[in-house]
């Protein structure tokens, strides 16, 4: 009782010299280029942003009410809006776990660590660095076009696919293929995560008569669940959000057949290409909502396979 | 070495051929003549030439290639800079100061991390338009000196708060206000926090895409990126040869970066999941 009396911010309070009480307007004065961003280019758009989502707005005229118009058309009228929010879904499905699975295959095989393991990691991570940029994506463009690099290759093996990037139930793919080129980051993280498990635990599982795959199981998969739920999450918001590679292959159409239209290529034609604002905007807190909620599920599943050591689950 | 390293090293090898083929096979494109570009694997140009390059130098859609390289460039210090200093303020105040309402508002500041930059996009857009800023700089540099990039400054946070109390103690008592306190003690220790933050801004700056596509619409004011899409989709396949010259050059920057920062940047993944 006397312990909590103490530990009551008031009581605490008084002791504080006055010293530090200046020190009080001195924290807004650092803080005050944040605090202008996070009102003005935060908060206040966010706020803007929700209302011109009721409205229709061309950036000329000002914006007219038109109630929750824009997500009925979105979500009863509009074929393209359901057709781009497939195309993400399967961009999203599809990249973020041969990312990650990629990512852990390779940092395991670098965490056996022998001479130049730095060096490898070092050139595997740069990918993450390069495959960002309008080079790289002009890159897979031309490799993934017919008679391209990824043409002749699988030619060889017999598989006559043409140019990836000409054709609709090919053209996606290439857009993953350059993300998950970009393993390197969550590889890093992983290798990071790797490196902390005690390999006592491997040890006894050893000696206990755990092979390489139970070894894997039970010792690395638990240990190393909480990097595995972060790089999840990260990349699968990222992943939402990707925009560059699908608009550079498809020179910002989004085509052939609308098969690369990730939803963020198409919020940006409805507005910057045909200026409809508040549909645009209204498409982006759908985007806001469903990340949300993808990313509390992430959290929520976790509960079940993510392991904390130190916890005594 | 043993056999089974042997093995190891074969595996990784092989690993790293496929993965740097891209970047390889772009840098030979740059210097084949202009009717190889497209076919053959070959990484080898039957001979090489300079001529791409000298037809990028001579002018793309108007200007020289060094005038996009320019434009890219002003911007990406500037927003180093901006962060730098911007991110490193607010840092200290969030990790050292005392002030009503930190808790909430540092709450606010780690949520606006993972906030999709398209909900705030179109009412920016509309300031930055109102204030007559649109094809300019402003809108790509500004909000960089106003710590809008959480991550780094949460980064730094951390940071500071792993530096000992006793140095602000020590500081206070030689007479040092919260201000000299952060020039003198804090931003020198802050050093490689602000170096991992610079080389990050510097490089995601660099290969921006779409904030420069929405701000930037006059040829004068093109980055890199930008002129490399109207280039692209300007041109027959017979100039693809200099379109990879100029990719080269964008990517010549990021190349030296990792070369001289490869360590800081590696590091700063693995230890704060930046996500690269």
């Amino acid at each position: 009782m006397t312990q909590a009396v103490l530990d009551r911010p008031v009581a605490r309070e008084r002791a504080v010299p006055r010293r530090r009480r200046a020190g009080r307007g001195t924290g807004y004065l650092f803080l005050s280029p944040w605090l202008i961003g996070v009102l003005v280019l935060t908060i206040g758009p966010m706020i803007a942003s929700l209302y011109l989502s009721f409205t229709d707005y061309d950036l000329f005229d000002a914006p007219r009410w038109v109630g929750l118009d824009n997500y009925a058309t979105m979500f009863t009228r509009d074929d393209r809006f359901w057709h781009a929010a497939g195309v993400t879904a399967r961009y999203v499905g599809l990249s973020v776990p041969l990312k990650l699975g990629l990512a852990l295959a390779v940092a395991m095989l670098l965490n056996r660590a022998r001479r130049g393991a730095g060096l490898y990691r070092s050139a595997f991570y740069a990918p993450s660095l390069l495959g960002a940029s309008v080079s790289l994506a002009l890159v897979w463009r031309a490799m993934f076009s017919t008679g391209g690099t990824a043409d002749r290759v699988l030619a060889a093996f017999g598989l006559d696919t043409g140019g990836w990037v000409d054709q609709p139930q090919f053209a996606l793919l290439a857009v993953i293929a350059l993300a998950v080129w970009q393993f390197g980051a969550p590889m890093v993280i992983f290798l990071a995560g790797l490196k902390q498990i005690p390999k006592e635990l491997y040890e006894a599982a050893e000696l206990d008569g755990a092979g390489a795959l139970r070894r894997f199981r039970s010792v690395t998969l638990p240990m190393l669940s909480p990097v595995l739920l972060f790089n999840l999450v990260l990349e699968t918001i990222h992943a939402f959000q990707s925009f560059t590679g699908a608009f550079v292959v498809s020179s910002g159409r989004g085509g052939p057949s609308d098969s690369t239209l990730l939803y963020t290529l198409y919020l940006y034609q409805r507005g910057f290409t045909d200026f409809r604002m508040g549909f645009a905007s209204a498409m982006a807190w759908v985007l806001l909502v469903v990340i949300g909620v993808l990313t509390a599920l992430l959290f929520r599943g976790s509960r079940r396979w993510v392991f904390y050591a130190g916890e005594g689950r | 070495m043993t056999r089974r390293s042997w093995g190891w090293h074969l595996l990784l090898v092989l690993i790293l051929l496929v993965l740097l083929y891209p970047v390889v096979w772009l840098v030979s494109a740059s210097f084949k003549p202009a009717e190889e570009v497209l076919a053959g694997l070959s990484l080898l140009p039957s001979h090489a030439t300079g001529d791409n390059y000298t037809q990028v130098f001579g002018g793309v859609a108007g200007y020289s290639v060094w005038h996009y390289f320019a434009n890219s460039l002003v911007i990406s210090i500037g927003a180093v800079i901006g962060n730098v200093l911007s991110c490193s303020l607010a840092a200290y105040a969030f990790a050292r100061l005392h002030f009503r309402g930190r808790g909430p508002m540092f709450g606010f500041m780690l949520s606006t991390i993972m906030l999709p930059q398209h909900v705030v996009l179109i009412p920016q857009y509309v300031i930055f338009q109102k204030l007559g800023m649109v094809n300019t700089f402003w809108p790509l540099v500004l909000p960089k000196f106003l710590a809008t990039d959480a991550f780094f400054v949460f980064l730094m946070v951390q940071f500071i708060r792993a530096l000992p109390g006793e140095l602000d103690e020590a500081a206070t008592i030689d007479g040092c206000g919260p201000v000299r306190t952060f020039r003198y003690v804090i931003a020198p220790l802050l050093r490689p926090a602000l170096i991992t933050t610079a080389i990050f801004t510097f490089i995601w700056t660099w290969n921006d895409f779409f904030s420069q596509l929405i701000y930037l619409n006059d040829p004068a004011k093109f980055t890199l990126p930008l002129a490399l899409q109207i280039f692209v989709d300007q041109t027959s396949q017979s100039a693809f040869g200099p379109m990879f010259a100029m990719s080269v050059l964008a990517l010549l920057p990021i190349g030296l970066f990792f070369f001289a920062f490869q360590r800081y940047l590696v590091e700063g993944v693995a230890t704060s999941g930046l996500k690269g």
